[in-house]
């Protein structure tokens, strides 16, 4: 049985101006220690259905139909309690920005004792703060013993961004969600996280959400991989069959759109047009105003396909 | 720390010195004490005298070096009126004063704070709505309108709190009797009001905004209980912005008690103040002015050593 399985996760936003439909019906499956890349543009519902997960929605929005059954339990029925003590044990998740995920007036050894020390009621202060340091070496920041006592402030974005890797992993999770881990880091710094996001996760046997609007990131990492548009997945499978042969229009245009080496083109290939506003979406394929093979035919949502493994919505797909 | 010190120390013998000259100059200008001291048939020879024994006979220049002279030995001058050192009469009342802000001071935090982050947490809720509708009421409602109606219930229609004076006073203070304390409670009230309102607003809106940020949203995540997140996470964000206006307000408390002073007829600085502007005391104003200064200066200080407890990112 999979680890996390995601069945027609639907999660609106009910607004002044109308229903928000940030997920509307996302299905997707994670096995133990395996990677899932989500991409997709900003908007496309990727982090909602991260924070949806955890039960982390503020109204007005709520998690208003789907399941999600995580390790033989269904996340989206449980009460706020019993969420509480899955949330930074059993699934740990890394947000975007590392300089405003840390609490900025306390130290970073106590934000991190606090994940063990809510979750493992007859653990020390002295053991949290030993398995802290250990943790805080792993993830290779220096003078680990030291930054116990700093707080935010005094680090760097990708110190940070290691602390809050640390954080997670703590209580060796089964599942971990990464927000946009690297968005914030500059390209250097980016490329050692991501490689020691997927170490960890080897070695801590921890299966883990990568949401990013990076494919090339979800390319180098992932095992699996979803395209959201527009708070649908459309496109979904291995991670060598979506890259090296999407089948989706919009997955094709978001790969066109990485620059190649050995490529003499002035510019950058560019998806035309932006993704529909989440108030007015069209008829149809959400995406038919932006692609190319579009006819009458796309005027209805496309159909769920299943081709060799891999989950599609497309008319033009055969 | 000592540099810090020494500076903020030099700073405000600079403002005090501009305090001094600016009060001197407007009582110099704003008319001669002696006519309201004589009685209406005293001599001209009476008027000569006076003016000669108070030293207000000389220029403006020799009074004012006269005083800083004084002032170097630690004298503010002798009060017109009631002819006793200016410094002593203001001290005598400041004990009244200050009590009154402090205890008011203590009351609006005591309940303003927590007022503030239940009506932050449900912004929706009907509790919510109900607190902010009165706090808009006691940032909006004239503090002599409050002071009035409530000697008007309490003392007049149910006869259970006296309407002025301090009552017995022990160590200084009132708040040791419980005569003291039956009329500490109006003043106190009243001064409170407004600041409550103050406070409870701005921790509302202080802890909204925490309450937004992603650092919230990752305890939530790290599975830290929700009382943790808001009583601790947020709250200790919510502070910084907090003591600063505390710290202001507090020295607008001890200075503008004059309305509640005068309606509670409490026996503080605030009435002494608008006694002898009226008396045209010089010393006294000029006195009462510079002690208010320093709590000024003094408060500021305290408030930027509490800061650098509060928030780590900044050193003094």
């Amino acid at each position: 049985m999979a680890l996390l399985e995601v069945k027609n996760l639907k999660t609106y936003f009910f607004t002044r101006n109308g229903i928000v439909k940030s997920v509307d019906g996302t299905s997707f499956s994670i096995e133990k220690g395996e990677i899932l890349g989500i991409v997709g543009e900003s908007g496309a519902g990727k982090s909602i259905t991260g924070f949806s997960l955890l039960g982390l929605i503020d109204p007005p929005g709520k998690i208003v139909e789907g399941e999600i059954n995580f390790n033989g339990r269904d996340l989206v029925k449980l009460s706020e309690d019993e969420l509480q003590k899955i949330r930074g044990d059993e699934i740990s998740m890394i947000f975007q920005d590392p300089q405003t995920s840390l609490n900025p007036v306390i130290t970073i050894g106590e934000q991190m004792m606090e994940v063990i020390l809510y979750h493992r009621k007859g653990m020390s202060k002295k053991e949290a703060f030993n398995a802290c340091v250990e943790i805080l070496k792993t993830v290779g920041l220096p003078a680990a013993h030291k930054r116990m006592k700093s707080y935010p402030h005094q680090l760097s974005g990708g110190m940070k961004q290691r602390v809050v890797i640390a954080m997670a992993l703590l209580n060796n999770p089964k599942l971990l969600v990464a927000d946009e881990p690297t968005t914030a880091l500059d390209v250097t710094i980016q490329a050692q996280i991501l490689y020691l996001m997927k170490k960890l996760s080897l070695e801590f046997h921890s299966a883990l959400i990568l949401i990013t609007h990076d494919i090339a990131v979800v390319s180098q990492l992932c095992d699996k991989i979803a395209v959201m548009y527009a708070g649908r997945i459309v496109e979904y499978g291995r991670k060598e069959d979506v890259i090296f042969n999407p089948l989706h229009p919009y997955t094709k245009g978001l790969i066109e759109c990485l620059p190649k080496l050995n490529d003499d083109k002035k510019r950058l290939y560019q998806i035309p047009g932006i993704m529909p506003s989440l108030l007015g979406l069209p008829k149809g394929c959400y995406f038919k105003d932006r692609c190319e093979f579009a006819d009458e035919q796309c005027d209805v949502y496309p159909p769920k396909q299943e081709i060799d493994k891999r989950i599609v919505f497309c008319h033009k797909v055969k | 720390m000592l540099k810090y010190i020494l500076n903020r120390l030099f700073h405000s013998v600079i403002v005090m010195f501009v305090i001094s000259f600016i009060v001197f100059f407007i009582m110099f200008k704003a008319g001669d004490p002696v006519q309201l001291l004589l009685p209406p048939d005293a001599t001209q020879q009476d008027v000569i005298e006076m003016r000669h024994a108070l030293g207000i006979d000389q220029s403006f220049i020799k009074q004012y070096e006269a005083f800083l002279k004084n002032v170097a030995k630690g004298n503010l001058g002798t009060s017109f009126v009631y002819g006793q050192p200016a410094l002593d009469v203001v001290f005598e009342r400041l004990p009244a004063t200050l009590e009154l802000s402090v205890l008011a001071m203590i009351f609006s935090i005591i309940f303003g704070v927590p007022l503030g982050i239940i009506a932050s947490i449900k912004p929706k809720a009907w509790y919510s709505k109900a607190i902010m509708f009165l706090s808009l009421s006691g940032i909006s409602v004239p503090i002599f309108w409050t002071g009035m109606v409530l000697v008007l219930v309490f003392s007049v229609l149910l006869g259970w709190l006296p309407s002025s004076g301090r009552g017995e006073v022990y160590l200084f203070t009132s708040a040791f009797t419980w005569d003291g304390i039956k009329h500490l409670i109006m003043p106190v009230l009243t001064l409170s009001f407004f600041q409550l309102a103050l406070i409870l607003r701005l921790t509302r809106t202080g802890m909204m905004e925490v309450m937004m940020q992603d650092y919230i949203k990752l305890a939530v995540a790290k599975g830290v209980p929700r009382r943790v997140v808001v009583y601790y996470h947020a709250l200790k964000n919510s502070l910084i912005p907090l003591i600063t206006v505390i710290g202001i307000q507090f020295g607008q408390l001890v200075a503008f008690t004059i309305v509640t002073e005068t309606i509670f007829a409490w026996p503080g600085t605030g009435k002494l103040i608008i006694d002898s502007i009226q008396n045209l005391d010089r010393p006294i104003v000029v006195a009462y002015l510079l002690i208010i200064s320093f709590i000024f200066v003094a408060i500021n200080f305290v408030v930027d050593v509490l800061y650098t407890f509060v928030d780590p990112r900044v050193r003094v």
